[in-house]
């Protein structure tokens, strides 16, 4: 073969082979590790079950009552009870609401009715967030999403709460 | 692009021959495998420099998901073993790169040493080698308590006595170790932890910096 007829350098040929092969190994050897590091993100999150919360039905009144509960969370290899508050109260359509009391601005906790100036409303002391009794959060308020709502179902006249999923907005 | 870049950089800081320094050197004919193939013995210290980079990269990815502490050890590993996507490949590497560091340590001492390659002017840097000898050994040794497991326990357990056996400062370097007195336990364990993941690392690549330069310096030993 003439020197004129070689479109790549036997240098060129073999920094592409040796960068390849370089970077098959390094890839190989990273790629495990990479995989591993980012599982959490990948890893489907697991969907709790509905918990009994120990309140009868007839016992929810359309005053908002703040109840606590426990699940048993896993959190990798640390098994442990975790409590979860819920604000649950029936509205005027004599429908069960119940909200996580979990403020959307920043994640801290609200209460019913936590500010004497904002009566009939849930207050978030943390930056005066405020929301109507419906969980809609008051405009110009800092939050800007509604209370989340527990999934909830009623079984022998006991109230069972699962998870809190934010609401779809309108 | 990646030439555009490259060039900002070198237009400014002048990398060039910081990279040449380190990269671009003679590879004598004697010590190239495609002039005579047995030549391959060279590679042995390269290849332990490779596992090295392994089990550092690993080790890193590993304390991802490790705990040093008696309650949460096992469990996290067991936790990363069987739960972890890849986990028990990245814990695999580890482990028996463990094993090979060793092995590979060992090829490139015995080619040293038969081909008489530490003796004058480069008796330093056998000095400098068996250091690092001895860290791999403590490397080995701390890491193997952390799965804590039993074979873990009772083969520090017994590490410990060894260490005890050492003449008149053998109680106090087994405390040392141990964290306690008399037990192997919850002290042991983040000692050994501290020890396995910055001591010593510390302290090996300290001695690889110096082994090298030492080696550029000084230039490969010549033909037998």
């Amino acid at each position: 073969m003439s020197e004129k007829k070689q479109q790549v350098s036997r240098r060129q040929f073999l920094n592409y082979t040796l960068t390849g092969v370089g970077g098959f190994m390094a890839a190989g050897m990273l790629m495990p590790m990479v995989r591993m590091a980012v599982d959490p993100v990948l890893k489907e999150s697991g969907h709790g079950g509905l918990t009994n919360v120990s309140l009868a039905v007839e016992d929810i009144t359309t005053e908002p009552q703040r109840i606590d509960w426990k699940i048993d969370q896993v959190d990798g290899w640390y098994e442990s009870e975790v409590s979860r508050s819920a604000w649950v109260f029936k509205d005027e359509n004599d429908e069960i609401q119940a909200f996580s009391p979990i403020c959307k601005h920043l994640g801290c906790v609200v209460s019913w009715e936590g500010n004497e100036s904002y009566p009939n409303e849930f207050f978030c002391p943390c930056h005066n967030g405020r929301y109507y009794k419906s969980g809609e959060n008051v405009p110009g308020t800092p939050p800007l999403a509604p209370l989340d709502v527990y999934e909830q179902e009623v079984r022998d006249g006991m109230l069972f709460l699962g998870d809190a999923v934010p609401r779809e907005e309108a | 692009m990646l030439q555009k870049i490259y060039d900002w950089i070198d237009d400014r800081i002048d990398i060039t021959p910081i990279w040449r320094d380190i990269a671009d050197h003679e590879v004598p004919e004697h010590v190239n495998p495609a002039h005579h193939f047995s030549a391959f013995v060279y590679c042995f210290g390269g290849l332990t420099f490779f596992v090295v980079v392994i089990q550092i990269l690993s080790g890193m990815f590993l304390t991802m998901y490790y705990v040093p502490d008696i309650e949460n050890a096992w469990k996290s590993v067991y936790y990363l073993q069987t739960e972890v996507a890849h986990g028990q490949i990245v814990r695999g590497m580890h482990h028996w790169g463990a094993s090979v560091v060793i092995v590979m340590l060992l090829l490139h001492t015995l080619r040293v040493f038969f081909q008489g390659a530490y003796k004058k002017p480069r008796e330093l840097n056998w000095i400098v080698g068996v250091l690092i000898f001895f860290i791999m050994l403590g490397l080995g040794f701390t890491g193997y308590l952390l799965p804590w497991d039993n074979k873990a326990f009772f083969a520090t357990q017994v590490g410990l006595e060894i260490a005890e056996q050492v003449p008149f400062i053998g109680t106090q370097l087994k405390t040392l170790l141990s964290g306690d007195p008399s037990i192997v336990g919850a002290q042991t364990l983040t000692r050994f932890f501290a020890i396995h993941v910055f001591f010593l690392p510390a302290a090996l690549f300290g001695l690889m910096a110096a082994h090298f330069i030492l080696i550029r310096r000084q230039g490969i030993s010549g033909p037998l």
